[in-house]
This record gives structure tokens, sequence and C-alpha cells, in this order.
């Protein structure tokens, strides 16, 4: 997602820096007494980690390969503020010392990459942990659902971005369908790799963990192994959810859009060309009247579709034996 | 313990580009990559004056021209989303060799590719002549907040410490007979970036203790670097406004 230069009009470019300068800066007022004490060192070398972390690489089909945000993990380790903070300056460091991310581009970068992840995501880790049981299984899997979703808002941001910023008359239904759909894949191994490093620092170091300070010694210490089946399944619930729900909202933008599109005749054959006649093309169901259920059924397709691939790809590239070594703390 | 001096991009060399001071340098970069960005894609030229400027700052800098260019490869993925633009957008159609697409898409695809190759040209021409520690002393001197340059600081010295740990551990896992390299077996590789944390966070404590019984009291003594010099802005002023012109040109004659 490190845009390069170009792909966002200047006039985005500029909402978005300020945007991101704004929010930064509140953060940065917030954890001045934290980074004054003596936080300053560790906040360094949790980027290095978040760094190190983003080079971490898995499939998320088709060929393509994500990589880990962290951002989630960094606000549930540190305070969203903090991690706030955290992200941006790997972010910045990335843009001005390895060239990753282009200069003009650090406003939405920042924005979609640090801002919205660590403050969406601890938004939802939030509501996952009121919701959850309050114990270590609860909290784990608020932290899975919140890692998940905070890339996926950070797509979701960057497509709303799009929509008003356009370099490139590509319609924003293309756009949202393209970035939502990748990083819904990318969600999915972001939350289950968050979930799991998080599960393993509340075994070793408790006091950490800022997001669950309200565990007593107990909770932490009642461990019943995270049971990968209900993760799977919570992981599925959600983006169904999104799917379903999230492109009502999503549709009111293409909806306007391209009917100015079609009402001032350059519409052409937007996005019929790249699917033609395909059952779901528009998010719309062909043969269903209603329009929120037809959007519903289209992204529940869309789901399944994303999953069906996914679970292909690691049945036909996993290993099939049943019996793993148990590596929960190596060394 | 090599490591932390500098960073992957740098690359050692005596030109007047190294020696200029690092907050000129950023204004400079920031100044061509703005101007491009507002300049639009149809006006070809006046990316043949920027491409033309950024190659001048490269061999002013005497970086090898092999290595710019694979740096340069980095954005290729992005290119690869720019080619689909042309297909997948709305506007006029035109035919190139039997295959319909969008003549507006043509152009965006164009300004892209040539934003984005030209901003990570810059880039790397930015990285390639400053250091780490000169790179965050001209981000304070821009006024972008201490604590940020703080945490980037050490942030990019401890990148090889926690890379080498990685590796250490990568290394045990080997040695005990596993060697996880497919998705199903991301349990044992996540389980260990979370001992990885810890440790970090631990040598993070451990790092904090020693520099505060050192004298550390949050932040670094600055040891006298020169500032930058009127002749250096004069010539940073000159170059942006070179590219500032050049795009004010493009805007009128398109």
């Amino acid at each position: 997602m490190h845009a390069p230069d170009g792909f966002l009009t200047v006039g985005t470019a500029v909402a978005t820096g300020a945007m991101s300068a704004g929010a930064v800066g509140y953060s940065l007022r917030r954890t001045r007494d934290r980074l004054r004490d003596r936080q300053i060192p560790l906040a360094g070398i949790t980027a290095a980690f978040v760094f190190a972390a983003q080079m971490i690489n898995f499939p998320v089909g088709a060929g393509t390969t994500g990589h880990l945000l962290g951002a989630a993990m960094a606000a549930i380790l540190l305070g969203p503020m903090m991690g706030c903070v955290v992200l941006t300056s790997v972010i910045g460091v990335q843009a001005l010392m390895f060239a990753d991310g282009g200069l003009t581009a650090l406003g939405y970068n920042t924005l979609n990459m640090a801002v919205i992840p660590t403050f969406g995501g601890y938004a939802v880790f939030r509501m996952g942990r009121r919701i959850l049981p309050r114990s270590r299984s609860g909290a784990i899997g608020a932290t899975a659902i919140a890692a998940g979703t905070s890339v996926v808002l950070g797509a979701m941001a960057f497509s709303l971005q799009w929509l008003f910023g356009a370099t490139a008359p590509v319609p924003f239904d293309t756009v949202f369908a393209a970035m939502v759909g990748v990083h819904l894949a990318i969600g999915i191994g972001e939350g289950f790799i968050t979930a799991i490093v998080i599960g393993t620092v509340l075994t070793a170091r408790p006091d950490l963990v800022y997001g669950m300070r309200d565990l007593g010694v107990e909770d932490v210490a009642t461990r019943q192994r995270m049971p990968i089946r209900a993760f799977a399944l919570a992981a599925i619930v959600v983006s169904f959810v999104l799917a379903m729900v999230v492109s009502q909202v999503a549709a009111e933008g293409p909806d306007g859009l391209e009917s100015v599109a079609a009402e001032t005749g350059i519409s052409a054959t937007a996005v019929e060309q790249v699917t033609p006649r395909m059952p779901f093309s528009d998010y719309a169901t062909a043969g269903l009247d209603n329009e929120a259920l037809s959007l519903a059924v289209a992204g529940a397709a869309g789901v399944i579709v994303t999953l069906a691939l996914l679970f292909g790809l690691m049945t036909t590239v996993g290993d099939r034996t049943q019996k793993r070594p148990d590596v929960t703390a190596s060394g | 313990m090599g490591a932390g001096h500098t960073h992957a991009l740098y690359v050692h060399e005596h030109s007047p580009l190294h020696s200029t001071a690092p907050e000129v340098k950023v204004v400079a970069a920031f100044g061509l990559v703005l101007a491009a960005a507002i300049t639009p894609a149809q006006a070809v030229w006046s990316y043949a004056i920027f491409g033309a400027m950024a190659a001048i700052a490269i061999a002013i800098a005497r970086l090898p021209l092999r290595f710019v260019l694979i740096r340069m490869a980095g954005v290729l993925p992005f290119i690869g989303i720019a080619a689909v633009i042309p297909f997948v957008s709305t506007g006029e159609q035109i035919e190139v060799m039997g295959v319909s697409m969008s003549q507006e898409g043509l152009w965006a695809a164009w300004g892209i590719f040539a934003k984005a190759s030209l901003g990570v040209a810059v880039s790397v021409t930015l990285a390639g002549t400053t250091e780490v520690a000169d790179m965050l002393r001209g981000m304070n001197r821009l006024r972008v907040p201490a604590a940020l340059t703080a945490i980037a600081g050490f942030m990019v010295r401890y990148i090889e410490v926690v890379a080498g740990e990685i590796s250490r551990m990568r290394i045990a896992m080997t040695a005990r007979g596993y060697d996880p390299r497919w998705l199903a077996q991301t349990r044992p590789i996540a389980s260990a970036a979370g001992t990885l944390f810890v440790r970090s966070y631990e040598r993070g404590e451990r790092i904090h203790s020693a520099m505060v019984s050192r004298g550390y009291t949050g932040t670094m003594p600055d040891l006298g670097h020169q500032l930058a010099t009127r002749a250096e802005w004069l010539r940073c002023s000159v170059w942006v406004a070179l590219a500032a012109a050049t795009a004010v040109a493009a805007r009128v004659v398109t």
C-alpha cells in the first residue's frame, strides 16, 4: 500500500497531509509525558520491530503477497496514540531513507497506513473487548478482529480518497472492489498473525500489552489454546458482515458517480467492459430487484469466492500433517 | 557491531550534493516532486525537463546509474497497476492495435508512470546522499517534532539489531529441524514474532537504563553541525523556481 507519487491529485495530498499532521500532532501532545519520561528508546525499538514485521510476507492468492501492516498490533501493544506516532515514524523513514512510498504521497500514506489503522483498529478492538467475554480468549479474539478490520479500513480510506482525488477516470467501485477485495484477504492474515503475536507477548510479559491491562493474573494464566476453528469462523463472519453491510454504504458513492458519468455521456462502457455480463457486475445480482438485497448477495458472493481461493491455496500449498510441533514460545 | 551508522540506500561519496546541508536537500526534493505533481500529464515536454533535473542531480551526486535503476525498480508493482488503468477507465475510447482503451486513461497512466518514476528517482538521490543522522537533523531544522525524529533515529539504529535477532531465531528453528515456509505454518513464525517483540522491548528497557546512567535527558546533544549557508539556500531556490516555472508554463500551455 506504499503509494508512490502521482496516484492522487495534489489537492488530496495536501488535504490528507493536513489531516495526518493534525492527528499525529494530537498523538504527540497526548504522549508527550510518556515520551519525555523514558519511552523514546522503547518507541524507537518498537518502530524497528514494526519495520521488521512489515517484511513478513504471506500469500493472499493470485500471485500477490500481502505484508503485515502492524498498525493494530502497535496500537494494542502501546496504545493508539503511541501506536500512531510509531507507525508515522516508520512510514516517514521508509519514504525518506528507503525510497518506499512517494514524498508527495506522505500525506495519504500516513493517513491510510498509520492514522486510520491505529485509531480505527483500536476502536474496533475496544468494541470487541466490550462484546466478547472478559478473558484471555476474548481479548485475543478482539485483537484478531481489530487487526483484520484495520487493514480493510485503510484500503477503504484509499478508495474514498480516490473518489475525491483520482488522477485517472477509473470508477470508484472498480477501485473499491479491487482494494477492499485484496485487503480483505490480507486482513485475514493480519488478524491471524497479530492475534498470535499478542498472545505470545501476553504470556511472557502481560504488563506490556496496553490494551489488556485490565486483565487480571488469573485471566492471563488460564490459557486455553486459541481454537483456530473458532478464529477462522469469526474471521469469516466479520468478512461477511463487512461485505454485506459496508457495501450498502459504499454503494451510494458509485451510484452518484455513475449517474453523473451517464448524464454527461462520458460513461461509454466503463465497468461493463471489465466484467462483461458477469452475474455480479456493478455490485448487484442479476435477477434480484431489491437493491439492498442484491448488493448484500453480491458482497457475500465476493467473500465466498475470496475464501474459496484462500482455502484452495492453503490446502494445495499447506502441509497435510495434522500434528504440528508446538512452538508457542521458542527460544 | 557495525550496525546503525547508515542505511541501506546510502552511497559513500564526497560529491557536492553529499556535503550540502540536509534541510536544503529535503526542500529541493519536495520542490521538484511537488512541481511534477501539479503538472498535467499532457505536457510531456515538462517531464523531460523534470527528468533532466533529476538526472543532473544524480550526476552531481556521482551515484552509480545501475544502483539508481535497481532501486527505481521497486516502484514497478505500482506501474503494473497504472498499466491496467487505460483498460478500466471511462472516457473516449480509442483503438490501439485492435484493443479498445480509454484515451483519458492512457494519459492518466502515463502521468502516474512519469510522476512515480520521477518521485522514486528523487527519493533515491536524497537517501543516497544523506546519512541517517544528517537526515534527522535536517528534519528537526524543518520543524518536524523532535520526538518523531528521535524515535525514527532509534528505529533506524535498531533495525539491523532486530533483523539479526530474527535471523538467529530462524537459524535456531532450522537447527531443530523446523523449516516453516507455508501459510499453514504461520503460527510458529507469528509466535516467534511475539517473542521477538518481548526481547526487543526488554532490550529497549536495558538500553534506556544504560543511556540514563550515562546522562541521557531525553534529547541528544547537539554537536554543533553547521547550518545551511546562504549560498546553499540560494541554489536551492533557483532549483525550486526552475521546477515551479516549468510546472506553471505547462499548466498555461496545455
